[in-house]
């Protein structure tokens, strides 16, 4: 058996999580029922629930997912299509690697919505200041995970292809680009994660949308339901892109020995 | 067409100085000549097979691939580690060298499939290289030599990491194939009996810098029986190949230590 892979043994396992989630649930229930804890901070689950149902009516919430969405897939696919580029001429170029890096490693450790006023004063308050620092936000994870895909790839391959005659292209759509796939999966799925935390976080400061906003005008309103509503939908959202790369995954990278999620 | 190499010389740049991993290196080789060639490890075998495939370029001599104008001949190299692509099914990995050639996606799997079957993979058309086992895989990245129709075939310890059992099989699938498609092979191996089976002729390398110690030609009719191989012409010329290796790999030993 291989040493992290899940036996097959005790299938019962995989119920047991789900079901401490319910008697988790359940206990918060009750005790909020009862009135144990105050339900100005902690709201019944059932409370939750159909303030999203409420929410979600009149069309409102859906304008402010819709919002939330447009705004972090902008800024995922021009940061994250900037970091493909750079990623896999870094990552094919040594000359490229060994001049960027530098600045590569000096720019990734900032905390990138710590540049966001400054961002502001330069472009001034708008969509394309939201965008740009989502699309930064989502430009490092795709950049290192594509040039690390890129690096992986065992130089005998590029022998293998280099010998039956490919030429550079042939080289690149039939080594490099399948070689390092799996890798910018990965890339993608941790810039969008990065984008959709900087998108909330972006809207939480100066949205007039989105469900950051909602989420900053629930607290000014000291409307808790509310608050716990729009995190269980922003949640939803980001288990939704996970799962989307997840899909993507095993139709793209069908060779990859299958894990476990 | 043949393949003869003229006084090749190989040297590397390393961080103790440059290094000379084959001196002065000679060798005539026929039309569908299978010669093996035998060295201790590190005297640059791989280095010359590279070399032979273009992959890398001499310091000094030249390789001539005689008739075969306009620069190098077709050739296909086969590794120890397969080298079949991850990403690809069997099918596509086979077909390969066709695609490059410029062959259509229907004609090269068409062709790809014949050899597929000839190597007895039939079932794992599609499969992926993960879904192999080591032996099954090794079969793939001989069918993918072959199937581009390579007038050289350099192999580079193709079976070293094989059992024993799955060795012989597959030794004995090489010959009936290569007895089909007759081409030049150039067989690497450190595995003296393993030489004197498959080949026409063993060249017997020194230690590093690699030099040709010795072409020994290899009398035994085609085709052969990998499994009779303690009749007395096949001891002879191990001893004596054996003889040629071993002051090489004392020497090796004792500057080790």
């Amino acid at each position: 058996m291989k040493p992290n892979g899940d036996s097959p043994q005790r299938p019962w396992l995989r119920f047991v999580a789900p079901a401490l989630a319910l008697v988790g649930l359940a206990v918060w229930e009750l005790q909020a029922r009862r009135g144990a804890i105050s339900t100005l901070f902690f709201p019944a689950p059932s409370v939750i629930l159909s303030t999203v149902v409420e929410m979600s009516r009149g069309g409102k919430l859906a304008t402010d997912v819709g919002v939330t969405v447009l705004q972090l897939l902008a800024g995922f696919v021009l940061g994250g299509s900037a970091g493909l580029v750079l990623g896999m001429f870094m990552g094919w170029s040594q000359t490229a690697r060994r001049i960027l890096d530098p600045f590569v490693a000096a720019a990734h450790p900032v905390p990138k919505i710590s540049t966001f006023p400054l961002i502001l004063l330069i472009f001034g308050i708008g969509i394309f200041s939201r965008t740009l620092v989502v699309a930064i936000s989502a430009f490092f994870p795709m950049l290192l995970n594509t040039m690390a895909g890129v690096r992986q790839i065992s130089p005998i391959y590029y022998e293998v292809a280099k010998n039956y005659g490919a030429t550079s292209g042939q080289v690149f759509t039939r080594v490099v680009l399948p070689g390092s796939l799996p890798l910018v999966l990965t890339g993608a799925r941790l810039a969008l994660n990065r984008a959709l935390s900087i998108t909330i976080a972006v809207e939480l400061l100066m949205g007039e949308n989105g469900l950051g906003t909602l989420i900053w005008y629930s607290w000014e309103t000291l409307r808790v339901e509310d608050l716990y509503a729009t995190i269980l939908v922003v949640s939803v959202l980001g288990i939704g892109f996970r799962w989307a790369i997840a899909l993507a995954t095993e139709r793209l990278t069908p060779w990859q020995v299958e894990r476990s999620a | 067409m043949g393949l003869s190499c003229r006084n090749l010389h190989f040297t590397f740049p390393s961080r103790t100085g440059d290094v000379s991993a084959l001196e002065d290196v000679s060798l005539d080789i026929l039309d569908n000549e299978f010669v093996c060639i035998v060295g201790p490890s590190g005297c640059g075998k791989t280095t010359l097979l590279k070399l032979m495939a273009g992959l890398l370029r001499p310091t000094a001599g030249e390789i001539d691939f005689g008739t075969a104008k306009n620069g190098r001949p077709r050739n296909a190299l086969a590794f120890q580690e397969h080298g079949l692509f991850p990403w690809m099914s069997v099918l596509d990995n086979v077909a390969f060298g066709l695609r490059m050639q410029g062959a259509s996606r229907k004609a090269s799997h068409e062709r790809a499939a014949a050899f597929i079957d000839q190597v007895g993979l039939t079932r794992f058309t599609r499969s992926y290289p993960h879904e192999l086992s080591v032996g099954m895989r090794q079969r793939a990245s001989i069918a993918r030599a072959f199937v581009a129709d390579p007038e050289v075939l350099l192999m580079d310890e193709p079976f070293g990491s094989l059992d024993a059992l799955t060795k012989l099989v597959l030794q004995e699938e090489l010959l009936r194939i290569w007895s089909e498609h007759r081409k030049l092979v150039v067989y690497i191996t450190h595995d003296i009996e393993e030489a004197v089976l498959l080949g026409d002729r063993v060249l017997v390398m020194s230690g590093r810098p690699g030099r040709i110690l010795e072409g020994i030609p290899i009398p035994l009719p085609r085709p052969r029986d990998l499994l009779d191989r303690e009749q007395p012409e096949i001891v002879k010329i191990k001893t004596r190949i054996w003889k040629l290796l071993e002051s090489e790999v004392r020497m090796i030993a004792r500057r080790a230590t």
